[in-house]
C-alpha cells in the first residue's frame, strides 16, 4: 500500500513554490509507484494472484478488499507508468501556469481513483472508485472552466459517464443479489448461476450500459471528442491511456462472471466493431491532430470491446496486447500534438509542414509511434495487429464479419498513422515551421520512452507477452493460456491480411483529400448526428422543469396553499384508508345540556367569522369561539389552560380590533357566493382532520409518561399542581424556549412596525 | 363528548382552510386563530377527557387519590397557545407592514419575490 500512496505524498509535497523538485515530485511519486508495481510481475507471471482485505461494511457486504492479478496488473502498470510521464510532461507544459498545482492536483487524484478502480475486488468499492474517476475527470477536461465551452463538454462528458455509473451500479447490486458475492474475483465460481438467472438479461444491459458509456462506444461515444476541451496532457492521460480504458476494464473483469453466452458475444461485437469503423471514418474527416487522435481512440476502444466478445483464447490475449500497444502509440502521439501546439503554435494539419528539420527529435518520436500505430514490423504494434487477425478468424460469432471490421478498421489507421507522421514533418514549409523548436527535456521524455517501448517490445514481445497479456488471458478466460509471442510467424493468413491492410491504408491515405469533402458534404447533410440526442434529452428535461415550474409554481399564494392543502388531505385519506377508518369503540357518552350549548357555539363562531362581511362581526365571532373552548376546558379538568386560553383569547381581540382601524374593509367581500372548490378542498380536510381524531381516540392511551408526573411532582418536586410542576420544573427548559419564541416574535414585530417611517422617508 | 369534539374540529378545520385559500390577509389571520384553537382541541382530546378533575394533589397526599385528568396535554396546550398568539400577532403586524408597502392584503397581488410574467398576465 506504501506504493500506491507515493503519489499522494509528493503531490502534498508540491507546494506552489515551482521549484522543480516539487514540480516534478508527483512524477517521481508515481514512477516510484510504478516501479512497485513493476516488481510484482514475476508473482503474476507465474499465473498467480495477490488479494489483501480489510472489512469495511460488513452488514452490506462491502469490503476493502484489492486484488492483484494479471489484468490488474497490466493496467496499474499504464496508469502509474504513463501517469509518471504524463505528470512530467505537464510539469514543463504548464511551467509557470497559475493553475499548475492545481492541474497536478487533479492528475494525481484522478491517478489513484483509476489506481483503486483496477485494483478494487469488491464491486461496490470499484464502482465508487469508478464515479470518482468520472468527477476527476470532469474537473480535468473542465480545467479551463473560464471558457463556457470547455464547462459545457466538460458537463457533457460528467453526464453520459455518470447516466452509465447509476446502470452499472444497478447492475453490480443485481450481480450481488444472484451471485450471493460482491468479490470479483468469487464470481467466475458463480458464473453458471449467473447466466442462467432470469435477471441475466437485465444485469448484462446495466452492465454494457456502464462499459460504453464509460469507454465511448457508438452511440455513446460523442463526449470523448468533445472532451479534447481538456489541455492535451490530460487528454493524453484520460482520453487515451486510461479512464476511456475504464469500460474495457469492466468487460474484461466480468468476462468470466458474464461472457461466453450469445447476447454478450453478439452485442460486443456488433458495438464495438460499428464503432471502430465508424470512428476510424470520421478520424480521417478531422483537420485537427488532436481530434483525429480522439476518434483513433473511439477506434481503439471500439476494436478492444469487440475482441472482447471474442471468447476464445486468441481472441482475448489479442485485445490484451492491442490495449498495451495502443497505450504506448497512442499517449505518446497526443504528447508530441501537444509539443507541435506549444512549440510549433498549431494542431491543425493543413498548418503545419517541413517540421523535420526544426524539430528532428520531436519527428523521430512521432515516427516510432506511427509505425507502431500502422502495424509496421518490427514494432509491438506488429505483433498486435497480426494476434488481432489470428484472434478474428478464432472468435466464436462471425469470424468474417470482425476480420471485416478489424482490416477496415486497420487499414484507416494506417492511413491515419501517414497524415500524423508525413505532412507535418515532411509535408511543404508553412509559416509554423520557421519559428518552431524542439520542446524542452521533460516534454519530450514521456513520447520519447512511450514510442522506444513500442520498439522494444516489438523486438522482445515475450516481455510482455508471457509476462502480461498471458496471466491477464488466463484470468479471462479461466483456463491457462500459454500463447508463444514471435515476431515472425511465417507466410499465413494474418500475414496476407496484414499486407492487404498496407495496401489498402496507402491508398486511403492516398486519396484522403477526396475522401475528406466527401466525408464534409456528408456530415452538411446531418448524417451522423448522434450528438443530437444527447442534447434532445437536455434540451427536453429543461423544459420539462421550466413546465412544471410554471405550472407549480405560479408565485400565487392561494395556489401554493390550495396544492400543500390538497396534499396533505390526501394524505389524510390515504393514512385512514390503511387504518380502515377505526372509529372510536367507546358509546358516545351522554353530553349535558351546557356541553353541547359551548359545542354549538365555538361552531357557530367558527362559521360567523367565515361567512361574515364585517370585520368587527368577525373579531366578535373569533372571541366568542374562544370563549366556549375555554368552558370546554373547565369542564375537562383543565383549569390553568382555561384561563390562560381566556387571557389570550381577550388579547387576541384586543389587539386584532387596534389593528383592523388600519387595515382595509373585507373588500371584495366575497358576500354569499361561494367557492365551491375550495369548500370542496377545505371539507376533505376538515373532515379527514375528524376522523382521524376519532382513529387516534379508538386506540389505547398510553399513560406511563403522565403516571410518572403524578406520582413525581410531589413527592421530587414538591409541588401540588401537576400542570404547573411541569412546566416550570420538569419541562422548564421548553418553556424557557416558548418564552424566547415570545420575545423573537415581539422583536420582529416591534421592528417592522419601527421601520415604517424610514421606510417612507426612502420611498420619497 | 369525545366523538362531538371531534366533529367541532373538523368543523373549525374546514373553517380554517376556506378562510386561508380566500388569499385575503385578513381572513388568512381568523383562519390561524381557528386553527390554533382546532389544534389545542385534537391534543385535548387526545389525552382523553376526565370530567370535573384538575390533576391537583391534595395536601398531605403524595400522588393524586383518585383519576384526574391528564396533565401532560394541558402542560402541551398551554405551550401551544401562548406560542399561537407569539405566531398570531407576528402575522398581524406582518399583514399590516405588508399592506403599508404594497398597498394590498391580497395574497396574489404580492408580487415582489415572484414577479408575474407575461403569460400569467395574460391569464
Amino acid at each position: 500500500m506504501a506504493v500506491v500512496t507515493a503519489p499522494v505524498a509528493a503531490a502534498a509535497d508540491a507546494a506552489p513554490t515551482g521549484r522543480p523538485l516539487a514540480r516534478y515530485g508527483p512524477a517521481l511519486g508515481s514512477a516510484t509507484a510504478c516501479a512497485g508495481f513493476a516488481a510484482l510481475i514475476p508473482t503474476i507471471a507465474d499465473y498467480s494472484s495477490i488479494r489483501v482485505a480489510w472489512p469495511w461494511i460488513s452488514g452490506l457486504g462491502v469490503e476493502l478488499s484489492f486484488l492483484i492479478d494479471g489484468l490488474a496488473l497490466i493496467f496499474a502498470l499504464l496508469i502509474t507508468g504513463i501517469g509518471a510521464l504524463v505528470l512530467a510532461y505537464s510539469a514543463s507544459y504548464f511551467k509557470g501556469h497559475h493553475k499548475l498545482v492545481r492541474l497536478l492536483v487533479l492528475l494525481v487524484l484522478f491517478e489513484l481513483s483509476m489506481l483503486g478502480l483496477v485494483l478494487a475486488d469488491n464491486l461496490i468499492l470499484m464502482f465508487v472508485f469508478w464515479e470518482l474517476t468520472t468527477v476527476t475527470s470532469f474537473l480535468l477536461v473542465g480545467f479551463d472552466h473560464e471558457k463556457a465551452d470547455a464547462r459545457n463538454k466538460a458537463l457533457q462528458a460528467l453526464l453520459v459517464t455518470a447516466a452509465g455509473g447509476l446502470a452499472l451500479l444497478a447492475g453490480i447490486l443485481l450481480i450481488g443479489a444472484v451471485a450471493g458475492t460482491l468479490e470479483a474475483s468469487a464470481l467466475p465460481a458463480a458464473a453458471a448461476a449467473l447466466k442462467a438467472d432470469p435477471l441475466y438479461p437485465a444485469i448484462l444491459v446495466l452492465v454494457l450500459l456502464g462499459a460504453f458509456t464509460k469507454s465511448a462506444q457508438f452511440p455513446f461515444h460523442f463526449w470523448l471528442p468533445n472532451a479534447m476541451a481538456a489541455p492535451t496532457p490530460v487528454s493524453a492521460y484520460l482520453h487515451s491511456a486510461t479512464m476511456v480504458k475504464a469500460g474495457v476494464y469492466l468487460l474484461a473483469r466480468l468476462t468470466p462472471a458474464l461472457g461466453g453466452t450469445g447476447p454478450w458475444l453478439w452485442t460486443l461485437t456488433i458495438v464495438g466493431g460499428v464503432t471502430a469503423v465508424l470512428a476510424s471514418i470520421w478520424a480521417l474527416r478531422q483537420t485537427d491532430l488532436k481530434l483525429t487522435l480522439a476518434y483513433t481512440t473511439v477506434m481503439a476502444l471500439g476494436t478492444l470491446t469487440m475482441f472482447l466478445g471474442g471468447a476464445s483464447a486468441i481472441a482475448l490475449a489479442a485485445a490484451v496486447t492491442f490495449l498495451i500497444v495502443h497505450a504506448f502509440y497512442k499517449a505518446a502521439l497526443f504528447l508530441a500534438v501537444g509539443i507541435l501546439d506549444k512549440k510549433a503554435g498549431s494542431r491543425e494539419i493543413d498548418q503545419l509542414g517541413g517540421l523535420a528539420r526544426p524539430m528532428w527529435r520531436t519527428w523521430v518520436v512521432v515516427a516510432l509511434a506511427a509505425l507502431s500505430m500502422a502495424g509496421f514490423p518490427p514494432f509491438l504494434g506488429f505483433i498486435g495487429k497480426e494476434l488481432k487477425y489470428e484472434g478474428a478468424l478464432a472468435v466464436a460469432s462471425e469470424p468474417l464479419l470482425v476480420v471485416t471490421f478489424a482490416v477496415a478498421a486497420n487499414a484507416m489507421m494506417v492511413a491515419v498513422a501517414g497524415l500524423v507522421a508525413i505532412k507535418p514533418f515532411l509535408g511543404p514549409r508553412t509559416a509554423t515551421a520557421a519559428k518552431a523548436g524542439e520542446p524542452p527535456f521533460a516534454m519530450w521524455l514521456g513520447p520519447a520512452v512511450l514510442a522506444t517501448g513500442g520498439l522494444v517490445f516489438g523486438i522482445a514481445p515475450e516481455l510482455v507477452g508471457a509476462a502480461l497479456v498471458n496471466p491477464t488471458a488466463s484470468v479471462m478466460i479461466g483456463d491457462r493460456v500459454a500463447k508463444d509471442f514471435k515476431l515472425w510467424h511465417g507466410v499465413n493468413i494474418p500475414l496476407m491480411l496484414s499486407i492487404l491492410t498496407f495496401v489498402l491504408g496507402v491508398v486511403i491515405y492516398l486519396a484522403l483529400g477526396r475522401i475528406r469533402r466527401g466525408l464534409a458534404a456528408g456530415e452538411a447533410h446531418g448524417l451522423w448526428a448522434a450528438e443530437s440526442g444527447y442534447d434532445g434529452v437536455l434540451a427536453g428535461t429543461k423544459a420539462l422543469a421550466a413546465w412544471q415550474t410554471r405550472v407549480i409554481q405560479t408565485g400565487r399564494q392561494t395556489q401554493y396553499f390550495l396544492w400543500t392543502t390538497t396534499v396533505l388531505a390526501a394524505l389524510l385519506w390515504a393514512g385512514l384508508a390503511m387504518g380502515g377508518f377505526a372509529v372510536m369503540p367507546r358509546g358516545v357518552e351522554a353530553i349535558s345540556l351546557i356541553e353541547l350549548t359551548m359545542l354549538a357555539l365555538a361552531a357557530f363562531g367558527a362559521v360567523a367569522t367565515v361567512v361574515t362581511r364585517s370585520r368587527l362581526l368577525a373579531i366578535l365571532a373569533l372571541g366568542l369561539l374562544g370563549s366556549a373552548v375555554a368552558a370546554i376546558f373547565v369542564f375537562y379538568g383543565a383549569i390553568d389552560v382555561a384561563m390562560t386560553q381566556l387571557l389570550v383569547e381577550t388579547l387576541i381581540v384586543v389587539i386584532v380590533a387596534v389593528a383592523l382601524l388600519r387595515l382595509p374593509r373585507l373588500t371584495p367581500a366575497p358576500g354569499l357566493e361561494v367557492r365551491w372548490g375550495h369548500l370542496g378542498v377545505a371539507l376533505a380536510t376538515g373532515v379527514a382532520t375528524a376522523l382521524a381524531l376519532t382513529a387516534v381516540l379508538g386506540t389505547e392511551l398510553d399513560r406511563r409518561i403522565t403516571d410518572f408526573f403524578e406520582q413525581a411532582s410531589a413527592t421530587e418536586a414538591f409541588g401540588r399542581n401537576i400542570v404547573n410542576v411541569i412546566l416550570v420544573d420538569f419541562r422548564a427548559l421548553d418553556t424557557l424556549g416558548e418564552i424566547a419564541v415570545v420575545v423573537v416574535a415581539a422583536l420582529g414585530a416591534v421592528a417592522l412596525l419601527t421601520r415604517r417611517r424610514e421606510h417612507r422617508e426612502a420611498s420619497r | 363528548m369525545e366523538l362531538a369534539l371531534a366533529v367541532l374540529v373538523g368543523v373549525l378545520t374546514t373553517c380554517a382552510v376556506y378562510l386561508m385559500l380566500s388569499g385575503n390577509m385578513v381572513r388568512f389571520i381568523f383562519a390561524l386563530a381557528l386553527l390554533s384553537n382546532a389544534v389545542n382541541l385534537v391534543i385535548f382530546a387526545a389525552g382523553r377527557l376526565t370530567y370535573a378533575a384538575p390533576p391537583l394533589i391534595a395536601d398531605g397526599a403524595k400522588a393524586p387519590a383518585d383519576t384526574v385528568a391528564n396533565a401532560l396535554p394541558q402542560a402541551l396546550i398551554l405551550t401551544a397557545i401562548v406560542i399561537g398568539f407569539g405566531l398570531l400577532a407576528f402575522t398581524l403586524v406582518l399583514v399590516h407592514r405588508a399592506h403599508q408597502t404594497l398597498g394590498t392584503v391580497e395574497a396574489d397581488d404580492m408580487r415582489v419575490a415572484e414577479p408575474a410574467s407575461d403569460d400569467d398576465e395574460a391569464r
